[in-house]
C-alpha cells in the first residue's frame, strides 16, 4: 500500500476523493459485517485448535502408554496409560454401517420426492424427512436403548445364523443387542434426514434440459435418473454423504446411551462392546480430574482430525472429475 | 427409413389451459417441414406432440392422432418411450449431457437400444458424427466432456446424438436460436443433408431460415393471448413467401405483425 500513495496523490483529481466520501454508509456498514463475520470464524476456528492442540500436548507429554495402539482409558492412574485404539476402531467402524445402510436409502428417498411421487405427496414425505432430524439425540438414544436393542435381537440371531460365516456376523456372545451394529444402524436413521434433504435438493436442481435430452432419447424414467440425474447429482450427494458422515461420527448421546462400552477391539460387529471418541468423552468427562480431561480432550482432537481427513477426501472426490461435474455446463 | 406424419384433429393442453386447438396437417417424407409464428401460438407445443414429449410437462394433456405412416402415436398400448426412440429431438438450447464425453454423448442412445459391440459402436459413432459434420473438429478428442465445445459445436453433437439412433423422424426446436451466423449456416446446410435420410419438421422464429431451408412451411397464429393457437394455413415454401392464400400469413411475413 505504501509504495502507491505517492501515485494516488500524483494523479487522483479531486473529485475522485469527493467521490469516495460519498459511498453510501449502508455499503460500508454491509462490507464490515460480512468480513467480520469471515474473520470471527476463522478465530474460532484457530482458537478451538490451539485450545485442543495445547491441552492435548499435556496429556500426551505423560503418556506412559502409546497413544496409538493401547487397549486401555486409565488418565487417572499413576502414571497414566491411555490410547485410542479402541476408540478410532469403533467410531470408524459404526460410521461406515450408519453410511452404508444410510446413504443408498437417503439417495432413494431423495429419488422417490424429486422425480418419482407425485406432487401433492412429495412434499409431506419431504417435511417427515425433515422432521426426522429435530428429534434431539437424547431421544433416540433411548429410543435405541428401550425399543431398538430388543428389536433387533432376531436380526441378530439371523445374521449369526446365516452370515456367521463372514467372521462380522459371527455373534459369539449371548446377550443383549447394545453392539457397533445397533450404534450403527441407530446412527444411519438420525443421519438419513441431512443426506436425503441435501440429495434431494441436488436432484431438484439438475437442469430441466439435460433431463429432456435423455427423454428424447427414447430414455425410461430409471434411464433418465441414471443418465442425467445421478450424474449431475453425485459430487452433491457425495457432500451430503460426507454431513452425514461428520453427524455420524461425533455423535455422543445416542451412542452413549445405547452402547455396552468395553476396551476391547472385536471385528464381530453384533458383540456388545467397543466405543466411539464421543461416547468415551460424554462418559467420562464428569468424573475425570484435570488430567483425565486433558487425555480426553487429547483424544478429541484425533476425532476433530479425523473429521478433517475425511471433508478432504471427499474435495478430492469432487474435484477429481470436475471437468464433467455439470456445474459448468 | 423416413416416415410420413399425419395429423388429425390434434389438441394439446397445459392444465386446463388449451394451448394448440385441432390441427391437422401432413408432413411429407424426406422433406423439411418448417414451422413459423408469432411466439406463445403453440408451435413448439404442436412441435412437442409428434414425440410425446408434451405429455413429460406437468398438467400437459393430447387431443387427437397423429399417424406415423399407419402407427397412431396416440394409440392405446402405444409406449411412449418407444415412440421417441423412433423421432428424435433437438432443443433450441444445446443441451449434451454434461458428465458426458463426446463419445458417451452421442453413444448414450445407442446404449439406450441394446448391446452393441465396442468397435460396431465406434463405427456408428464416426458416422453420426460425420454426419453431423463435427468428426474432423473432435475426432481427437472423442473422450474430452462434451460440455467444453462451442455452442454450435454442442448443437450439431446433440444432432449427431439424435441421428446416431436412426430415427425416422428429426424434429427440432428452433435449433439456431441460440448460436451465431457462421454455427447458423452449418446447421442450415446440415439440414440439407440430413433430410435426404430423415424427415425433418423445425420450428424458427427465423423466416428468412425457413426461406432457407425449408421446402414446406407451415404458418401458426393465435388470435388474443390466452387463446389457443391455430395453424392458419400449409403450403409450399415457396408459395408461402410468395403469394399466401391467407391474409394474416402475408401481413406476418412481410412485418405486419408479430
Amino acid at each position: 500500500m505504501a509504495s502507491t500513495t505517492p501515485t494516488q496523490i500524483d494523479t487522483a483529481p479531486p473529485v475522485s476523493t469527493s467521490k469516495r466520501s460519498t459511498g453510501r454508509a449502508g455499503d460500508k456498514i454491509f462490507a464490515g459485517l460480512s468480513k467480520g463475520s469471515g474473520i470471527l470464524l476463522l478465530v474460532i476456528m484457530a482458537s478451538i485448535a490451539v485450545f485442543l492442540t495445547y491441552r492435548a500436548s499435556i496429556a500426551l507429554s505423560k503418556n506412559e502408554g502409546n497413544f496409538l495402539t493401547t487397549f486401555d482409558w486409565n488418565a487417572s492412574a499413576n502414571p497414566p496409560v491411555f490410547g485410542i485404539a479402541v476408540l478410532l476402531f469403533g467410531t470408524v467402524v459404526s460410521s461406515i454401517i450408519a453410511m452404508v445402510i444410510a446413504v443408498p436409502i437417503a439417495v432413494g428417498i431423495a429419488l422417490f420426492i424429486s422425480h418419482y411421487a407425485p406432487r401433492r405427496l412429495a412434499a409431506p414425505i419431504a417435511y417427515v424427512v425433515d422432521l426426522l432430524a429435530a428429534v434431539p439425540s437424547i431421544i433416540y438414544g433411548i429410543w435405541g436403548a428401550l425399543f431398538l436393542v430388543p428389536q433387533l435381537a432376531g436380526l441378530n440371531l439371523w445374521l449369526d445364523e446365516y452370515l456367521g460365516w463372514t467372521y462380522v456376523f459371527d455373534k459369539t456372545q449371548v446377550g443383549v443387542a447394545r453392539s457397533l451394529f445397533t450404534v450403527g444402524i441407530l446412527l444411519a436413521i438420525m443421519i438419513l434426514p441431512i443426506v436425503t434433504s441435501v440429495s434431494r435438493e441436488v436432484f431438484l436442481q439438475v437442469p430441466r434440459m439435460n433431463e429432456e435430452a435423455a427423454l428424447a432419447l427414447g430414455a425410461t424414467r430409471w434411464e433418465v435418473i441414471r443418465m442425467s440425474v445421478l450424474p449431475f447429482g453425485r459430487s452433491g450427494v457425495i457432500s451430503a454423504s460426507m454431513l452425514g458422515l461428520g453427524r455420524a461420527l461425533g455423535e455422543t448421546m445416542a451412542v452413549a446411551t445405547v452402547l455396552s462400552p468395553s476396551f476391547l477391539i472385536s471385528g464381530h460387529i453384533l458383540d456388545p462392546g467397543g466405543g466411539t471418541f464421543a461416547q468415551n468423552i460424554a462418559a467420562k468427562f464428569d468424573e475425570a480430574n484435570e488430567f483425565g480431561r486433558d487425555a480426553l480432550i487429547a483424544s478429541g482432537l484425533v476425532l476433530f482430525l479425523l473429521t478433517l481427513l475425511v471433508n478432504g477426501a471427499a474435495r478430492l472426490i469432487i474435484a477429481r472429475r470436475k471437468d464433467f461435474s455439470g456445474a459448468n455446463a | 427409413m423416413a416416415k410420413r406424419i399425419d395429423v388429425s384433429g390434434l389438441s394439446a393442453f397445459y392444465g386446463s389451459h388449451k394451448a394448440i386447438d385441432d390441427i391437422s396437417m401432413t408432413v411429407e417424407p424426406r422433406s423439411v417441414t418448417a414451422f413459423i409464428g408469432p411466439s406463445g401460438c403453440g408451435k413448439s407445443t404442436f412441435l412437442r406432440t409428434l414425440n410425446r414429449m408434451h405429455e413429460v410437462t406437468p398438467g400437459g394433456r393430447v387431443e387427437g392422432k397423429v399417424m406415423l405412416d399407419d402407427e397412431n402415436l396416440y394409440g392405446a398400448g402405444v409406449d411412449p418411450v418407444a415412440v421417441r426412440r423412433t423421432v428424435g429431438m433437438v432443443f433450441q438450447r444445446p443441451n449434451p449431457f454434461p458428465t458426458m464425453s463426446i463419445f458417451d454423448n452421442v453413444a448414450a442412445g445407442l446404449r439406450l437400444n441394446g448391446n452393441f459391440k465396442k468397435s460396431e459402436l465406434g463405427d456408428i459413432v464416426e458416422r453420426s458424427l460425420q454426419g453431423a459434420n463435427l468428426w474432423n473438429e473432435v475426432k481427437d478428442r472423442l473422450n474430452k466432456p462434451g460440455s467444453g465445445l462451442s455452442g454450435g459445436q454442442q448443437q450439431r453433437l446433440c444432432i449427431a446424438r439424435a441421428i446416431a439412433v436412426e430415427p425416422q423422424v428429426l424434429l427440432m426446436d428452433e435449433p439456431c436460436s441460440a448460436l451465431d451466423p457462421i454455427s447458423t449456416l452449418a446447421i442450415e446446410d446440415l439440414i440439407g443433408e440430413l433430410k435426404e435420410r430423415f424427415t425433418i419438421v423445425i420450428v424458427t422464429h427465423n423466416m428468412q431460415q425457413a426461406a432457407r431451408v425449408s421446402d414446406r412451411t407451415a404458418f401458426f397464429n393465435l388470435s388474443a393471448v390466452g387463446q389457443p393457437g391455430k395453424l392458419i394455413e400449409i403450403d409450399d415454401t415457396d408459395r408461402i413467401f410468395s403469394n399466401p392464400s391467407v391474409q394474416a400469413t402475408e401481413d406476418y411475413i412481410s412485418g405486419r405483425f408479430g
